[in-house]
């Protein structure tokens, strides 16, 4: 009933209108999409400064040391954007993938993929100049995390896989992956030698190397390549065909699917480039920071870039800042655990609860919208929203779907 | 190769399974009952491990394993409370807030480990109890019949979540809320009201799922101690087609693939382990393809109930 009801209402093109109109800058509804997520941070930090307190530690202490960590020193501030710019590929990705309500969860996974295969092509065409080694290998790792995310989209568009299993599952066969090849063939032959045997790739020759934008620290070229591509992810979803069709998938997919766009490819396309940003997140760790592949190099760097995403409401310039947020709890997590000796697990489980407050504030910032009349007609409004909601179901079965809601 | 698949062997790989199973089946099981109702509690996982934690941490300081193992089921309780809350009464999208839900209780239950317990611990978990008479059978006996507690309650679960979907006024609203919310709620089911007992009477379950590894199968708390456990215990419902038996199947042929390539590492089997260890998930991706029941999915499964919207 949901699907005679939500196609046959006239104002659903409208919902599509909209979207299409949604590029053009409405300022109080920036204004609620960045209220809401500092508020979500906000409450998260309190909730975690009570916890403090009931494990007898100083909270004031830990937070001070945590922003000195992220800011307070040159190093300090250099390696929160060192951080960030991983987050902010990842968080690109995860865009996409969300705009067009496929959720992507394999992010850990499409980095490793993404790094395996920068650091395999670096190695393999060692000899070439840096000003050709740079992009392919870039192109190499931008193709691998595309496979690891397109793996998932054709299983989700032909067979009705659920992406959030399936994608959380290649989480788990790109570390054996990775593990297998570590121990293997991409071992470093200098540990062989030596016979440490580590767990680690050998040093990728230094021309691929991403030149540093201040000395002595760890910031790289990749930064600028992040903010770049995160201004080119803007222009395509809300400039171009496809991007469009992206966002109108993720809004109204039955009414896409009567316009004539291809909801399941488009939404296997959509999962693909969000394998293809992580891959990027892995490509820059290698060769910008790491100069190798080894274990651990992800760092829960896929979890965190869908926290980034949501906190940049799902936009990818509003991305840069969410994820300059995270790339600084991060660093100063760690500063934390050294200075203060809270562990810097609490900042994951903060960041767990910033996701709870984000996902669960969706509400009210509809009900807000609704009675502003930016949705014009509330009923629509949510009527938009029950279809996000069904999209995944109809995704899965479509053979089932249809014959279920006419049902009634 | 030969000795792989001696009798005694089998017989110890089929052991291994059942341990397996146990952690999974309680976990799916429960995670049954949220989706029969229509929501989908994708921070089963998070769940486990701040259970598991508890359940170690009370054992270990209160020496009572029965308190341990109450603790957890508080504690999966009281996230019940918090995923319910957001994804019911806040009608959040399902995928985000359980991955919100898994990060905090992964991030929570290394905090509080590393500050309340800080090294390596280990506790006596819940002994063998030996059933009399049908212990004693040869081969089926040890492997069935000399096992915890927790591990036989993983198994009578099973009729029991099958006796209270499919036999219980309660089950048939459960049901109802999950198919259909809207004329559900027009009858007069508190659509709400049932799915919060669902995701909670689940996230119990997935508390005790936490605890049956730490108290009663590994005896210890780490990092992650789950490893992805709870993900895989989503996927096992979606491939038991939501039903309570479907999931013993799955929950079985994962855990004797698990368990066999374990085995196949002790024996010194020429595989790399990471090959062995990739098995059992890519073994999930192969089911989900292959899932039958899919007719049986609950009709308003990830989605929210709003009154007068549909």
């Amino acid at each position: 009933m949901v699907l005679e009801e939500t196609i046959l209402t006239p104002g659903k093109p409208a919902a599509l209108l909209r979207a299409r109109r949604a590029g053009t800058l409405d300022w109080s509804t920036v204004a609620l999409n960045v209220a809401l997520p500092v508020l979500g941070v906000v409450f998260a930090l309190v909730l975690g400064a009570i916890l403090l307190v009931i494990l007898r530690a100083n909270p004031l202490a830990a937070y001070a040391a945590l922003v000195n960590g992220a800011v307070g020193t040159r190093f300090g501030a250099t390696q929160t954007l060192v951080k960030a710019t991983p987050l902010l590929l990842v968080g690109l990705g995860i865009c996409i993938a969300f705009r067009a309500n496929v959720i992507n969860i394999g992010g850990e996974g499409q980095i490793i993929i993404g790094a395996l295969a920068a650091t395999w092509w670096p190695l393999a065409f060692s000899t070439w100049p840096g000003w050709l080694l740079i992009p392919s290998t870039m192109i190499a790792g931008f193709l691998g995390g595309a496979i690891w995310g397109f793996i998932p989209g054709i299983l989700k568009a032909r067979l009705n896989v659920n992406e959030i299993l399936s994608t959380i599952m290649l989480n788990a066969v790109a570390l054996q992956l990775m593990n297998l090849l570590l121990q293997g063939p991409l071992m470093d032959p200098a540990g062989v030698k030596a016979r440490t045997f580590l767990a680690q790739s050998a040093q990728l020759p230094a021309q691929v190397w991403l030149p540093r934008l201040v000395p002595r620290t760890l910031l790289h070229a990749g930064a600028i390549v992040a903010v770049v591509l995160a201004i080119l992810v803007y222009v395509f979803l809300w400039r171009t065909t496809i991007g469009y069709q992206i966002r109108a998938v993720g809004l109204n997919p039955h009414a896409s699917r009567y316009s004539g766009i291809t909801v399941p490819t488009v939404q296997a396309l959509s999962l693909t480039l969000a394998g293809a940003f992580a891959g990027l997140a892995g490509t820059v760790e290698v060769i910008g920071v790491q100069h190798r592949l080894l274990e651990g190099l992800t760092s829960g760097y896929g979890f965190t870039g869908i926290v980034a995403a949501l906190l940049g409401s799902l936009h990818p310039i509003g991305l840069i800042p969410a994820s300059i947020l995270f790339g600084g709890l991060l660093v100063g997590a760690d500063t934390m655990q050294r200075a203060v000796q809270v562990p810097s697990s609490l900042v994951d489980a903060l960041l767990g609860l910033v996701v709870l407050f984000v996902s669960g504030s969706a509400l009210w910032s509809r009900r807000w919208a609704a009675r502003r009349g930016i949705g014009a007609q509330r009923d629509q409004e949510s009527g938009v929203e029950s279809d996000r909601d069904s999209v995944r179901e109809s995704g899965q079965e479509s053979g089932q779907g249809s014959g279920q809601e006419e049902a009634p | 190769m030969k000795n792989v698949f001696s009798v005694a062997v089998i017989s110890g790989i089929l052991n291994t399974m059942v341990g397996l199973a146990t952690p999974f089946l309680y976990a799916a099981l429960g995670e049954t009952i949220a989706q029969t109702s229509g929501v989908v509690n994708l921070g089963v996982d998070g769940i486990m491990l701040l259970a598991a934690f508890t359940a170690f941490a009370v054992a270990l300081f209160s020496g009572s394993l029965w308190l341990g193992l109450l603790a957890a089921a508080v504690a999966g309780l009281l996230l019940g409370l918090l995923m319910s809350f957001v994804s019911v009464t806040l009608k959040a999208e399902q995928g985000v807030s359980g991955i919100g839900l898994y990060m905090f209780g992964l991030g929570m239950s290394s905090l509080l480990f590393k500050i309340l317990i800080g090294t390596v611990k280990t506790v006596q978990g819940f002994p063998p109890v030996a059933i009399p008479l049908l212990a004693d059978i040869p081969v089926v006996g040890p492997i069935l019949f000399r096992n915890n507690v927790l591990v036989y309650g993983a198994f009578l679960l099973v009729p029991v979540v099958w006796w209270l979907l499919e036999k219980t006024t309660l089950g048939l609203k459960i049901k109802s809320v999950g198919q259909n919310p809207a004329a559900a709620d027009s009858v007069g089911i508190s659509v709400d009201g049932i799915r919060y007992l669902s995701v909670c009477l689940g996230a119990v379950l997935a508390g005790i799922a936490g605890a049956s590894l730490s108290i009663s199968l590994l005896n210890l708390f780490q990092d992650n101690l789950t490893a992805g456990q709870g993900f895989i215990a989503v996927a096992l419902v979606y491939f038991g087609g939501w039903s309570p038996v479907g999931v013993l199947g799955g929950a079985l042929l994962f855990s004797v693939v698990n368990s066999f390539q374990l085995w196949v590492q002790v024996l010194g089997v020429k595989i790399p382990s990471s090959v062995a260890v990739m098995l059992p998930y890519i073994l999930t991706i192969a089911a989900l393809t292959v899932t039958i029941n899919r007719m049986r999915q609950p009709a308003a499964l990830n989605r929210p109930f709003e009154r007068g919207e549909t």
